[in-house]
């Protein structure tokens, strides 16, 4: 695991642009005094506005961890050292009451399952317009053109009528459409992803891909994008961090990391692949 | 292999959980034991009456010149093993009938449940009462009045964790390999029903304790001169003045329902789910 | 009859609030030595029929027959010893080994119901070797093991009870993107090498295409389209197995975002084209 691979072909684009998010060698421990049990060993990361930044791995390799570090979403127990930066601010070492304001406002996460991400029994009208009031000081009536703004923008049908509505009655696919319109609601700069289409089919991911792409496009936002699906980075990401035992293998610019992988293990990533010489062979 | 066996887990090293076994263990060893090495005859009446707590009487003695000490001590061999008599026939019974309701389902699981419904509905010590009254006072039949309301509980519990498991694909994988029922109850259902059982069963000693106890108290079970602690706070009534007649026999009810359900407490940790879960492996 | 597992017309009701049909008359066979896949998406009933293939499901028409007589339904009685060749891997590697009981052992379960059989027998540490694990996994209980290695330890005791068909519900879903396909490659070997026929059900065309003789594609409770796998894939016919296969996105490194369908369900995706089925 010693040999790094650090980008070479910068990506022009990449080097114009000054990073919102900066991690530099975050450290992650879990467990008591005695016991410390090591799951991010110094990595580091850079996110910049409309590129998402892919971080691939398996479980257990510590990519959830990093992404709920940069919300302080982290267990009472655990031992963060290392920094986050959000532009000129120090993340690690706030406390609850500073994150709070960063949390929701500055950065905002999405999640694998969008069912458990809303509260059940209240309507998507009364998520997304709560958040707006006491984030935004909006009035009820500005809140709720805002919330039908966000909807359609997340591509939502029939908006108006659907923030009276309860999040079991849309699809797995609207719910996490709605769920990043909440995240989106309070105009963030930086949007966490932890893999936010693994609980979907494939025929939604792709339309969900689509709108994360398109979100850090027009809206010049910073993305994270945690998966372990190699077919899902290649649509979407920008730059690729791949992760294993908590250290970053290897980071470069998407295509380098596809077609001129250097680190052994990003290599014998891609030979799983269905349909990848490696895996013809084997199945020889 | 043989190393998780023999190892003592680190949750049971609770404070509370160590002072809890070795009172209990305490109380079990003097209830087998103490007719050997009391001081005085528990049922003579040859000391001074109402004699205060001295060198001689550690306890004093009662109205009729009885070593108070000495009868708590054997005191403990009637209440002890009885309460735990009752809590292994409940606990028997009970487990049965709701692993044979939850695992059969349909009518019998209706048939059974509906009776046990029955049993619930009357407040415990009343029925208690009213089959101890039927029966004639004694202490037998304070056992019996005690298991009749105390085993629906183990029923209630063993069928809602048997129906839990039932659908496990691991049961469903035995019965698709041909286990008989008995089979399926015995290899795929008893060992997973064991530790939350045996939970139950240590915290119910405590009940049992105080409801046989309390149905001596009421004079429906030891009848005299037996030294029983229920029927002798009870004769404390009488003598209110004299505090020690009444205060030990509390202190000792006392100490041995806490004790058991610390120990029920502590095993309720080690055989918790989510301690379980966190054991197997947490997602990165 | 030379098939090995026919279902023919089969229907499956939940009646709960509303009747929810999961199956929608739907026949397949498996011959001995055929890997079939069932494919499609979340609620397209894909699980329901591959528990009533194995008798955890009451058909409400139709039928399901293994070597010409009708899977009884798995209810409190033991099964008989003719329909202990009728195996099943779970989805979820948590629930489908006994926490309780040692590896070694649960693998001899299924030794046991191949040798009252008449089936020959064999030792747990074969079947460990057999599915890629070290044999002194043997003394190993479920919790000290990965969801990996319980997967196939699920799969070493479904194939120690010496199965003549494997049913597989989404065998290789919960695992690690890196062991999906070699798994899946796995028990396509292992079934095989035993002769039996191999109902594989998943959601990942891309990885079923490599392993399925067949295809089977499934939408709302109806095949929508079916036949040779490689004819599936590379020349889907059916709007939604088009739909389907187009949306996965290609991991090349070349940043192509995956067709997205126009709607939430296109109403073409429900229709019925005779031209798609049991294509050759």
């Amino acid at each position: 695991m010693s040999d790094i691979t650090t980008p070479q072909t910068a990506d022009a684009a990449a080097a114009s642009t000054t990073p919102v998010l900066t991690v530099d060698g975050l450290t992650i421990g879990i467990g008591s005094r005695k016991n410390v049990k090591s799951i991010v060993k110094g990595i580091s990361l850079a996110l910049t506005p409309g590129r998402i930044q892919g971080l691939a791995g398996e479980s257990g390799s510590g990519k959830t961890v990093t992404s709920l570090a940069m919300l302080g979403l982290l267990p009472s127990n655990a031992v963060v050292g290392g920094s986050i930066r959000l532009g000129d601010t120090e993340l690690v070492g706030m406390t609850h009451r500073q994150l709070n304001e960063i949390r929701g406002r500055r950065i905002a996460m999405i999640f694998q399952d969008p069912s458990s991400s809303l509260h059940p029994q209240l309507t998507v009208g009364t998520q997304l317009t709560d958040h707006v009031k006491r984030h935004m000081k909006m009035s009820s009536k500005q809140a709720r053109a805002h919330a039908i703004e966000l909807l359609d923008r997340v591509r939502v049908p029939n908006p108006a009528e659907a923030l009276a509505r309860y999040p079991h009655q849309f699809s797995g696919g609207q719910r996490q459409r709605i769920a990043i319109a909440i995240a989106l609601a309070c105009d963030p700069i930086v949007l966490l992803a932890d893999e936010p289409t693994t609980a979907l089919d494939v025929t939604v991911q792709a339309g969900i891909l689509h709108l994360l792409r398109d979100l850090a496009d027009e809206r010049q936002l910073a993305v994270l994008l945690v998966t372990h699906d190699l077919g899902v980075m290649s649509a979407i990401a920008d730059d690729i961090a791949v992760m294993r035992h908590g250290e970053i293998v290897e980071s470069n610019v998407r295509s380098e990391i596809f077609v001129n992988p250097q680190h052994a293990y990003t290599r014998e990533l891609l030979a799983s692949l269905p349909g990848a010489a490696g895996f013809e062979e084997a199945s020889e | 292999m043989r190393k998780r066996r023999l190892k003592i887990p680190a949750a049971w090293i609770t404070p509370l959980g160590v002072i809890g076994a070795v009172i209990a263990i305490a109380w079990v060893g003097i209830a087998f034991t103490a007719r050997l090495w009391v001081p005085f005859d528990p049922l003579s009446q040859d000391l001074p009456r109402l004699q205060a707590p001295g060198i001689d009487t550690l306890m004093g003695t009662d109205a009729l010149g009885r070593d108070i000490f000495s009868r708590l001590m054997t005191g403990a061999s009637v209440t002890i093993p009885l309460a735990l008599m009752l809590v292994l026939m409940s606990l028997v019974v009970g487990t049965l009938i709701g692993a044979i309701a939850g695992y059969f389902g349909k009518w019998v699981d209706e048939l059974l449940m509906r009776l046990t419904d029955l049993v619930m509905a009357f407040p415990t010590v009343i029925l208690a009462m009213v089959v101890a009254a039927a029966l004639g006072p004694s202490l037998f039949n304070a056992v019996i009045a005690a298991f009749v309301v105390s085993w629906p509980q183990y029923a209630r519990m063993t069928r809602s964790i048997v129906l839990g498991l039932r659908t496990q694909n691991y049961v469903m994988a035995g019965r698709l390999m041909g286990f008989s029922p008995f089979k399926t109850l015995r290899v795929d259902i008893a060992p997973n029903v064991v530790g939350p059982i045996l939970v139950l069963a240590s915290l119910d000693v405590g009940t049992a304790i105080l409801l046989l106890s309390g149905l001596s108290f009421l004079g429906l079970g030891a009848q005299p001169p037996t030294a029983e602690w229920g029927s002798m706070i009870s004769a404390a009534i009488q003598n209110f003045d004299s505090w020690w007649i009444g205060l030990f026999p509390g202190l000792a009810i006392l100490t041995v329902v806490m004790a058991f359900n610390f120990v029920g407490d502590s095993l309720r940790d080690i055989f918790d789910p989510t301690s379980q879960v966190s054991r197997a492996g947490a997602r990165s | 009859m030379s098939e090995l597992l026919e279902v023919s017309d089969l229907v499956i009701e939940y009646h709960g609030a509303t009747v929810v049909r999961a199956v929608d008359h739907v026949s397949l066979t498996i011959a001995p030595g055929e890997v079939l896949a069932l494919v499609g998406e979340s609620g397209c009933g894909k699980s329901s029929l591959a528990r009533a293939v194995v008798g955890m499901e009451k058909p409400r028409a139709g039928a399901v027959t293994y070597r010409g007589s009708e899977v009884p339904l798995l209810g409190v009685r033991r099964r008989r010893a003719q329909f202990t060749s009728i195996q099943m891997v779970f989805q979820d590697p948590n629930s489908s080994l006994n926490p309780r009981i040692r590896v070694g052992q649960q693998i001899s379960e299924g030794i046991r119901a191949a040798v009252e059989r008449g089936d020959e027998g064999s030792q747990p540490e074969e079947w460990l070797e057999r599915v890629g694990l070290p044999i002194e996994m043997v003394a190993r209980y479920a919790h000290e093991l990965s969801g990996g290695q319980r997967q196939r330890v699920a799969i070493a005791r479904a194939l120690a009870a010496r199965p003549d068909l494997l049913v597989a519900d989404e065998p290789i879903s919960a695992l690690d993107a890196s062991s999906q396909a070699s798994v899946a490659d796995m028990m396509r070997k292992l079934a095989l090498d035993a002769g039996a026929g191999l109902l594989f059900i998943s959601h990942d065309l891309a990885i079923v295409r490599l392993i399925a003789d067949r295809t089977v594609v499934m939408y709302r409770g109806k095949i929508v389209e079916s036949g040779v796998s490689d004819l599936i894939w590379n020349d889907p016919v059916h709007p939604y197995t088009r739909a389907l296969i187009s949306a996965i996105p290609e991991p090349d490194g070349k940043g192509n975002l995956p067709a997205a369908p126009a709607a939430d369900a296109p109403e073409e995706w429900r229709m019925t084209l005779p031209e798609a089925l049991d294509r050759a």
